[in-house]
């Protein structure tokens, strides 16, 4: 029982990471129909960006974690506005490429750089906590608290603003919505900002977790989070959040029963699984057919 | 009077709107079917259901007596239906020619592995395919632009495009969506006189949505009128003419009956 | 029939030239190591490029899923000649196992080609990216093949004859393809699905054919592959594989025969060129694509093709029409 509960803490602890970027997939998706290869590798740099900034500066936590969102919000969006923005209406496949090959420079960029995994410095103290025997660590309340409240934060700007209105729209009709006079390219551009962000905070808390940080992230963990959004349903916030914790349990599951190198083959296998029965993932809807 | 194609009590539900409702028709061999109906009647919808592109709701669908309803479109192509759209479908990076050839393969018979290696049997349908599509581009005139790009023809040369395309399935059934969309009245008048070439040329069956009454009027043996998915009368041209329902539906939305 | 014959003479005799000397260019000391394997390289990278741009480029799909069926094709092959038939003849042996490396390919085209029927751009991206991760991930763990390390001490039975020999075939049993009624159906799956099965195209065996015939190839190619490098392991087939042949594609030009070779031959010319460069040299290629992407989408020779690459009969000889009809109607 103890076991069970100290890996179900363990995997809540994946699965806010995980959901923390999967929003970012889910995000973009949902405005502009896009597959954002390129997030998995904006989430690496997160972790690198933060690596960087307490080499230079020992800063706190906190700050920390709103430099390096602001670091990758401003590199999510000059992606879209440079790599994306002048392929909006080009054909679909060219946008997924583009994408694909985007996070792949980043990525070798990165590993050129940096060629081997680097340890990350920690950055809170190392305090824990019992609870009826269940061990749980202050980074892990720290990382499960700080994407919740990055979540509902979102929950918030998408349902009670006007942001989150004009990006609604968007996402349901996009030639309606220039007619109607809402910037579209700002709206987009914010939105990659903002997943972006998310993304970065993600990097930087995985960070801490697992504390080692390489250029291949973005493949190995960000592409899971991407998994995690399809298996969802990608372009449903709600569905990225439990398809993030979805994937994380299955996970941590594996890893209890088999070696860990089953991870990936299971957490594919499952996406494939669940795309053939559930085409759309699990909250998705099909895209309107226009015959 | 013989039925080539019948549905009984056909339905179509998107959601909570009911596109086509318990539509009962049936299509005379030989004869030109005019449908006609206010926008969103269900014109295009009832083209959809009877070649396969969406499966109905409810109810059948009989082409030459057999239940097609259910089957991939391709078969019921093959089967004999083929139709043009509404806004002009063709493969645009495409040849005219391949356009035509296209819809000619689904008459040859060539397995993959043949295809594959090229064996003799294929090459043998290739060039009868080719000389096939050929023949009938030059017999709409086209023969010369056999090698441009479908999508750089002119509109008046595609909408004639996707009528041969069509025609090379060597179709029992032709259904027509539009075909006059976009066209001035002398256009639509010569449209007329084509389509009627191409009925006797082809002993087709047509069936016709069309919002040109003249045109509707002057080809069509029989008119159906749709509106809200359901059948509000049908019959010779002139009775549909006279009929209050169908004067009534029509000053509902456009008013434009003549 | 005479006729025919003799128009396939010229190619065919310049093919089985080509062929000779292929076959008798290592023995007589004019290229050296180096050149050789920079040439068969070209030519297995012309097979993967050909055989991919079947679905990325004929249908338009997005297929990332390449290295995958090559990894299956090379595995087959190399469990073949390292660890059930090593003392075979390889004149036998090497042949055999390059067609199961292929077969072996060509079934899991299968699954993939039926999850095409419904799943298509951004999910049939997905699907072929599972697809990649799985066949990655299921190598690193199956021992009998070395998991993570791979496979050692493949005999190198990859000679340029028969690397020229497949890309050969390759390229012949595509041009078939592509220009026969399955072909044409592919194209217009591309252009527009719901016509082309209102015009009876069967657009799901089309699809099979396209995904069964493209892994097949991809899987000849991992045989090839494994068998020139002599060592592969499960990260010799990852993204990044798949994305180099992904530049050949689309810098080639996409649904293009001549293109696709012309990708293959600029893109290893490149990757050996930059091969100084290290690490630095994989931030280049995906680069290209991305500027592909923003200049050029459908690449050099996108969507055309040289004429001595189409088929004889292709297009239709406008001056023999009525010879033609006069003869089809003859033995009827």
């Amino acid at each position: 029982m103890k076991y069970l509960a100290q890996q179900a803490i363990n995997a809540l602890q994946l699965g806010s990471i995980y959901a923390l970027i999967a929003l970012g997939y889910s995000m973009v998706y949902g405005v502009l129909t896009m597959i954002n290869f390129a997030h998995g590798d904006v989430f690496m740099l997160g972790a690198f960006f933060c690596l960087l900034l307490i080499a230079l500066v020992p800063v706190p936590f906190w700050l920390a974690l709103i430099v390096v969102m602001a670091a990758t919000a401003l590199l999510g969006t000059l992606i879209e506005r440079f790599a994306y923005r002048p392929l909006r209406k080009a054909p679909r496949v060219s946008a997924i490429i583009t994408a694909l090959g985007c996070g792949l420079v980043i990525q070798n960029t990165t590993l050129g750089i940096s060629p081997y995994a680097r340890p990350m410095p920690r950055l809170l103290e190392n305090a824990t906590y019992q609870f009826g025997g269940v061990t749980i660590t202050m980074l892990q309340i720290v990382i499960i608290g700080v994407s919740l409240g990055l979540m509902l934060a979102l929950d918030f700007l998408i349902r009670k603003t006007s942001f989150g209105m004009a990006m609604r729209a968007i996402a349901s009709d996009r030639a309606m919505v220039s007619l109607l006079g809402i910037p579209a390219n700002e709206i987009i551009a914010i939105t990659f900002a903002i997943g972006a962000a998310l993304g970065g905070a993600a990097g930087l808390l995985y960070g801490m977790a697992y504390p080692v940080v390489s250029a291949s992230m973005g493949i190995t963990v960000g592409w899971k989070a991407f998994v995690a959004a399809v298996i969802g349903g990608i372009g449903n916030m709600r569905g990225a959040v439990l398809g993030a914790f979805i994937l994380g349990s299955v996970e941590v599951m594996t890893v209890a029963v088999l070696p860990s190198t089953y991870r990936d083959l299971i957490s594919y296998s499952l996406l494939l699984l669940i795309l053939v029965f559930k085409p759309y993932g699990l909250l998705g809807k099909p895209a309107l057919h226009k015959a | 009077m013989s039925g080539l194609l019948e549905t009984r009590r056909l339905t179509r539900q998107f959601g909570g709107l009911r596109a086509i409702g318990d539509l009962s028709l049936s299509v005379n061999r030989g004869e030109i079917l005019g449908v006609i109906g206010p926008n969103g009647a269900g014109k295009t919808t009832l083209f959809n259901l009877l070649t396969g592109i969406y499966p109905p709701s409810s109810g059948e669908i009989l082409f030459e007596g057999l239940p097609i309803a259910g089957l991939r479109p391709s078969e019921i192509a093959r089967r004999g239906v083929a139709r043009t759209f509404q806004n002009i479908r063709l493969f645009r990076q495409l040849t005219v020619l391949e356009n035509v050839r296209i819809a000619y393969d689904s008459q040859i018979v060539c397995s993959p592995p043949d295809a594959l290696l090229s064996t003799p049997h294929a090459r043998l349908r290739e060039k009868e395919s080719i000389n096939a599509s050929m023949e009938l581009l030059e017999l709409f005139e086209l023969g010369s632009l056999a090698e441009n790009r479908a999508g750089d023809l002119s509109y008046g040369a595609q909408r004639r495009l996707e009528i041969v395309r069509a025609l090379a399935l060597d179709p029992k059934l032709l259904l027509l969506d539009e075909p006059a969309a976009g066209m001035n009245p002398s256009e639509a008048m010569q449209l007329t006189d084509f389509l009627r070439w191409v009925h006797g040329k082809f002993s087709l069956t047509i069936v016709l949505i069309e919002h040109h009454m003249q045109m509707v009027m002057a080809l069509s043996d029989r008119i159906e009128v749709l509106d809200f998915g359901v059948r509000i009368a049908g019959g010779k041209p002139d009775e549909v003419k006279g009929n209050p329902r169908v004067i009534e539906a029509y000053l509902g939305t456009e008013g434009e009956l003549p | 029939m005479m006729d025919g014959i003799k128009k396939h003479l010229i190619p065919l005799s310049l093919l089985l030239l080509g062929l000779v000397v292929a076959a008798v260019l290592p023995a007589t000391g004019l290229v050296n190591d180096y050149l050789q394997f920079v040439l068969i390289s070209v030519a297995i990278n012309a097979i993967l490029c050909v055989s991919l741009n079947l679905v990325n480029g004929w249908m338009g799909e997005f297929s990332v899923g390449h290295a995958g069926f090559m990894a299956l094709g090379a595995y087959a092959s190399a469990i073949l000649t390292v660890k059930l038939f090593p003392t075979a003849p390889a004149a036998l042996l090497f042949p055999a196992a390059v067609l199961i490396g292929g077969c072996t390919a060509g079934l899991a085209g299968i699954p993939v080609g039926i999850l095409s029927f419904k799943t298509r751009g951004d999910y049939l991206a997905i699907i072929t990216l599972a697809f990649l991760m799985i066949v990655k991930s299921g190598l690193e763990n199956i021992p009998y093949t070395g998991g993570p390390r791979g496979m050692l001490g493949i005999p190198r039975l990859t000679t340029l004859a028969w690397a020229y020999f497949w890309c050969v075939v390759a390229f012949w049993v595509i041009r078939n393809l592509v220009y026969s009624k399955y072909g044409r159906g592919i194209a217009a799956i591309r252009e527009d699905e719901i016509a082309a099965e209102a015009m009876g195209v069967n657009t799901r065996t089309a699809k099979l054919v396209a995904f069964v015939t493209s892994s097949f190839f991809a899987g000849v190619a991992g045989a090839l592959f494994a068998h020139q490098l002599q060592f592969i392991n499960p990260s010799s087939f990852d993204i990044l594989k798949s994305t180099e042949i992904l530049v050949m594609v689309y810098l080639g030009g996409v649904a293009s025969l001549g293109g696709s070779l012309l990708g293959a031959g600029a893109v290893t010319i490149l990757t050996q060129s930059l091969q100084p460069l290290g690490t630095w040299r994989m931030v280049v290629l995906p680069a290209i694509l991305v500027v592909l992407m923003l200049y050029r989408p459908s690449g050099i020779m996108g969507y055309r093709d040289w004429a001595w690459l189409k088929p004889f009969f292709s297009p239709a000889p406008r001056s023999n029409k009525k010879k033609e009809t006069e003869k089809r109607e003859g033995p009827q």
